[in-house]
């Protein structure tokens, strides 16, 4: 069945940006991974809703781009105040709160 | 829609694509061959999103996705200049943790996906495809929902886009001289206080308790 094919590729999109986000250390590329889970997340909703008949995953895939879309303004923006600060983007020089 | 040869086809191709270009994006040691690797990767999914019958959500992704936010991402690359700081290292003690998990993260998911049942016609919902089309296609059947079902949520969301605007605003602007004070570097330096009479009254006071 189709639907079992696109869950697939929304899991291991999911399953890709999991990983990117536990071994890159740019914060920048760790950003654009969560966006990867987002997608993984996205293409299971819709196809549920496809398959399903109902509307209500592709209202929420709507509201999931918006949430993608405030958490990147807020996460690159962080990112460049951190910047002025403390010009890495490796997150593990950020450690100033380990103790 | 009927599961026809053409239909399998383009599904396999952008599954490919999409999951291919995703590892690319992994791998890459620039953060900007990262970006273009998540540009393919939304292009593909709303390529997905298309042979689901949702082609307004195709060209939302496109817009919002490929337009702005990987557009931000370059122009914060661009911002913070990533050659003069140190490369990063590719190989640390958490990549052998994270490999690991991520492979069982993926196992775990597709094991679950392949064995999702069958979807039986009693927890079908309401909007079958002769509805969609009653109501003139897939992007009519959405609005029906949006603005029918989530109208409170919609509202909800122009309200976090406002915020998120003003926040990433405010967080990225540049620092005055009277707010040095705020940041490590500069704590020693007492820059004058009179000045900061403008937006934020708050921060200088906060800061006069704390000496």
């Amino acid at each position: 069945m189709m639907l079992n094919g696109f869950l697939v590729v929304g899991a291991l999109l999911f399953a890709l940006g999991a990983t990117g986000v536990l071994i890159r250390r740019n914060a920048i590329v760790m950003l654009m991974c969560i966006e990867l889970m987002l997608q993984g997340a996205n293409v299971t909703l819709a196809a549920f809703s496809r398959y399903l008949d109902d509307q209500a995953g592709f209202v929420l895939v709507v509201f999931s781009l918006t949430v993608a879309a405030a958490e990147v303004a807020i996460g690159l923006a962080i990112l460049v105040a951190l910047s002025r600060v403390y010009p890495v983007v490796n997150v593990d020089q950020l450690d100033s709160l380990s103790g | 829609m009927a599961d026809n040869l053409e239909t399998t086809v383009a599904f396999w191709y952008l599954a490919i694509a999409a999951v291919g270009a995703g590892g690319l994006m992994l791998v890459a040691r620039n953060p900007v061959h990262s970006a273009i690797s998540l540009v393919i990767v939304i292009f593909h999914v709303a390529g997905l999103f298309v042979i689901l019958g949702a082609g307004f959500l195709a060209v939302a992704q496109i817009a919002i996705y490929a337009g702005a936010i990987v557009v931000l991402f370059l122009f914060t690359l661009m911002m913070l200049d990533m050659r003069r700081l140190p490369e990063e290292r590719v190989t640390h003690r958490q990549i052998w943790l994270g490999i690991p998990l991520g492979i069982l993260l993926a196992i775990e998911g597709v094991v679950v996906s392949v064995g999702t049942p069958e979807i039986s016609e009693s927890i079908k919902g309401t909007f079958p495809p002769a509805t969609v089309s009653e109501l003139g296609g897939s992007t009519q059947a959405l609005a029906v929902a949006l603005f029918n079902d989530f109208t409170l949520p919609f509202l909800g969301a122009s309200v976090l886009l406002t915020a998120a605007t003003i926040g990433a605003i405010v967080l990225a602007r540049r620092v005055e001289a009277h707010e040095q004070a705020d940041f490590p570097q500069a704590a020693s330096g007492s820059p004058a206080n009179e000045t900061a009479a403008e937006a934020d009254t708050a921060e200088p006071a906060l800061e006069e308790s704390a000496r």
